[in-house]
């Protein structure tokens, strides 16, 4: 063989295989790559995202900042139900609309994902969507899908995109997803959603998202509905409900999520 | 013999309305728990109900479901097949004496076998709660729990693996190249095992039959399962694919299980259709579980159960289908259900623990997300626990990193480096297939070999073209 037949292993994959051996463990190299992707992972988990860079990019847009009844990143981690709901009186600082559409940042589990992506996916969008009536973009710290529908409501908007951190993988720290909600209202089931994931940079540009974002808006406004019926009438099956990464644990559509 | 528990101690009386508030109150502090509204609000409190806990009969659980037999077929199945027989030598024993016995040397591997039958779920999770992590190793490790299909798991001396080369896109040369890595370290003798990234009947047969083909033409003695809905391996059984096991995902209430969409009567079908394809040849333990704490309340339906103890109902599913290998995912679920490496190390301890004296083929996923307060560091701890636990199997994913489901593992060099460490060798099938590939040195281990060693380039060169 010309080639080292480990070579071979590494060009078949992304995996981390071939990684080498020093007796029983890994060489220094591979272990510390490994530990830099995992603090990658966990500065975005735990980092607070920047909410006025972002808002500062969405010049002239109108923001509105909103935080979940998670008072901070611990409890928003063992409490998923506090961020999926807005703090007390929250829901009064929020204009009344109606909205056609309304964006909504929310910060999720990775506060690089929003920095980087969620102001370019909400501006890509627009430019696609002359005509609608868009409200105000609503910037939700500690906050979950969920959050949306409670802004939604507050603000009558016909539809919200909830724009999130995922969870961090250690192949991509700063992926974001994409929510879009029909008739936003407390209690809603999340097989009532349509989800974009991947949005990062060896996944899904923002362009891209933008396009298939812009679809899915005009098309739940013209069928009246999101989730597994919109799913169906999507092109090629690109678009998915919200339950974009396969799971270990076959949960059913209500179970856990990779964004949550 | 209804009624509440009282626990006095210094003149603070503490009280527990039933046995579930009893159970729940008993268990460590865990996120899961304080999330259900179950978990107890004091350390005293807890404390105080295992007090209380440690006077309670055995027999007061075989009395009094903590979810009713007319609304639960697990219930169901769990009375339906208590053995009082095998019950009898600890039938007049409380909750502490029974750990006291399970402590004693007079509890050894063929009496805790013999148990088996005549315990309960209820009863091992109620135990495990008054043992520290010393008591649920050392109890855990006196247990025996063989198994077969091609290869022998669960034999004394002995620490398999499952091969988990997962791919986001199912892309089968990269699959082969996650499967040929880890042969190189001697894993996938318990199972080779992909988790496919789409759930239908092309995708699951065309990943099984790439599998079989690879097995094949090494004669690896091992298994493979594509780890799909239960529905979807009986369609593929049906349309001939060359199916091992059958994978199914499974919990402690019957309406957990409804939302993983299985019933009883389901899992025993899948059975019947993979005996009926006659695979395995030294044995015929043809089912694969995964369960974990937490599924049951994220489906929401765990019945006001603390998550340990519903988690423990699920063995008793796994039991009745003869598996060859069950795990749980121990860190998988997130924080809101186990927030740090001291609940998932706990909660791994206690899941192995559970299941072996139920006389389950227990092994274990030690892992973690990156929005739980554990690292690398941690599941080397909990990996070594559960080792030293005589744990029957791990999962080892190429570098520790699932790719698919974007979680950490334990990596194909954590395994080996405890077998080398601890003494245990791979199932002794796959072992002399290590040694007829040239894999095995003189001392029984696995050598670093360089990438132009003849075994590795036969190995890598042939499995390659696959």
């Amino acid at each position: 063989m010309r080639d080292d037949a480990f070579d071979m292993l590494r060009r078949m994959t992304r995996a981390r295989v071939a990684l080498g051996r020093s007796g029983d463990g890994l060489p220094t190299q591979a272990k510390l790559e490994f530990q830099m992707a995992h603090a990658l992972a966990r500065d975005a988990v735990w980092g607070k995202v920047n909410f006025d860079g972002i808002a500062e990019a969405l010049a002239p847009r109108e923001v509105i900042k909103v935080a979940s009844a998670a008072p901070d990143r611990a409890s928003y981690l063992r409490r998923p139900d506090l961020g999926r709901r807005l703090a007390a009186c929250e829901a009064s600082t929020l204009p009344s609309g109606p909205f056609d559409l309304v964006f909504i940042i929310a910060d999720g589990l990775s506060a690089d994902a929003v920095e980087n992506h969620a102001a370019d996916v909400v501006i890509a969008t627009e430019a696609r969507l002359a005509g609608l009536t868009i409200g105000p973009v609503v910037l939700a710290s500690q906050a979950r899908v969920a959050l949306g529908d409670d802004v939604g409501t507050a603000m009558r908007a016909c539809l919200v995109a909830v724009l999130v951190g995922e969870r961090p993988g250690l192949s991509a720290a700063d992926s974001l997803g994409v929510y879009l909600t029909l008739h936003p209202a407390p209690g809603l089931r999340d097989s009532a959603r349509n989800c974009i994931s991947n949005i990062h940079g060896h996944g899904l540009s923002a362009d891209r998202a933008a396009d298939k974002l812009a679809w899915l808006v005009r098309e739940a406004l013209r069928i009246g509905v999101t989730g597994i019926g919109l799913k169906e009438a999507a092109p090629n099956a690109a678009i998915e409900t919200t339950t974009p990464t396969p799971q270990i644990i076959h949960h059913n559509t209500t179970g856990a999520h990779r964004h949550e | 013999m209804t009624g509440g528990f009282r626990s006095r101690h210094r003149g603070e009386t503490h009280v527990f309305d039933d046995l579930k508030t009893l159970l729940a109150c008993a268990s460590p502090r865990r996120s899961g728990d304080e999330l259900a509204g179950v978990a107890a609000d004091s350390a005293a409190r807890r404390v105080a109900a295992r007090m209380a806990l440690a006077e309670v009969p055995l027999r007061r659980f075989l009395d009094e479901p903590l979810i009713p037999y007319e609304s639960d077929e697990v219930t169901r199945l769990i009375l339906d097949s208590h053995n009082a027989a095998a019950f009898a030598p600890v039938a007049a024993l409380t909750v502490g004496e029974l750990r006291e016995w399970l402590m004693s040397w007079e509890a050894d591997a063929e009496r805790l076998a013999a148990l088996a039958p005549g315990l309960t779920p209820e009863m091992v999770a109620a135990v495990s709660k008054l043992c520290g992590n010393g008591d649920l190793i050392a109890i855990a490790a006196k247990c025996k729990v063989v198994t077969r299909f091609r290869s022998t798991i669960g034999l004394p001396g002995r620490l398999s693996s499952r091969l988990q080369p997962n791919d986001p896109t199912d892309d089968p040369m990269a699959i082969a190249a996650g499967t040929l890595d880890g042969l190189l370290f001697g894993m996938g003798d318990a199972v080779i095992g992909i988790n496919p990234a789409t759930d239908n009947v092309e995708a699951c047969i065309r990943l099984l039959t790439m599998l079989d083909e690879l097995r094949l033409k090494f004669e690896v003695p091992t298994q493979s399962c594509v780890l799909s809905h239960v529905t979807t391996s009986i369609q593929a059984i049906e349309q001939g694919a060359p199916l091992d096991l059958v994978f199914q995902s499974i919990a402690g209430t019957e309406a957990a299980n409804a939302g993983f969409g299985v019933t009883l009567a389901l899992l025993a079908e899948a059975q019947e259709a993979a005996l009926s394809l006659k695979r395995g040849t030294i044995g015929s333990n043809v089912m694969y579980f995964e369960t974990g704490q937490g599924a049951a309340l994220s489906a929401d339906a765990h019945h006001g159960l603390d998550q340990q103890t519903v988690e423990a109902r699920a063995y008793a599913v796994a039991r009745a289908f003869s598996p060859l290998l069950v795990n749980t995912v121990v860190g998988f679920i997130g924080p809101e259900y186990l927030y740090d490496a001291k609940e998932i190390i706990r909660a791994g301890l206690e899941d192995h623990f559970c299941a072996k004296l139920l006389g389950v083929p227990m092994g274990c996923d030690v892992c973690y997300t990156n929005h739980a307060e554990a690292d690398q560091d941690d599941m080397d701890d909990l990996a070594l626990l559960l080792a030293a636990a005589n744990v029957n199997f791990l999962i080892a994913v190429p570098g520790a990193d699932d790719i698919m489901l974007n979680y950490q593992s334990l990596s194909h060099h954590d395994v080996m480096r405890l077998r080398h460490l601890l003494g245990r060798r791979p199932a002794p099938e796959f072992e002399a297939w290590l040694a007829r590939m040239g894999l095995l040195d003189d001392s029984g281990r696995v050598p670093p070999l360089p990438g132009h060693a003849p075994a590795v380039a036969r190995l890598i060169g042939q499995g390659a073209r696959a």
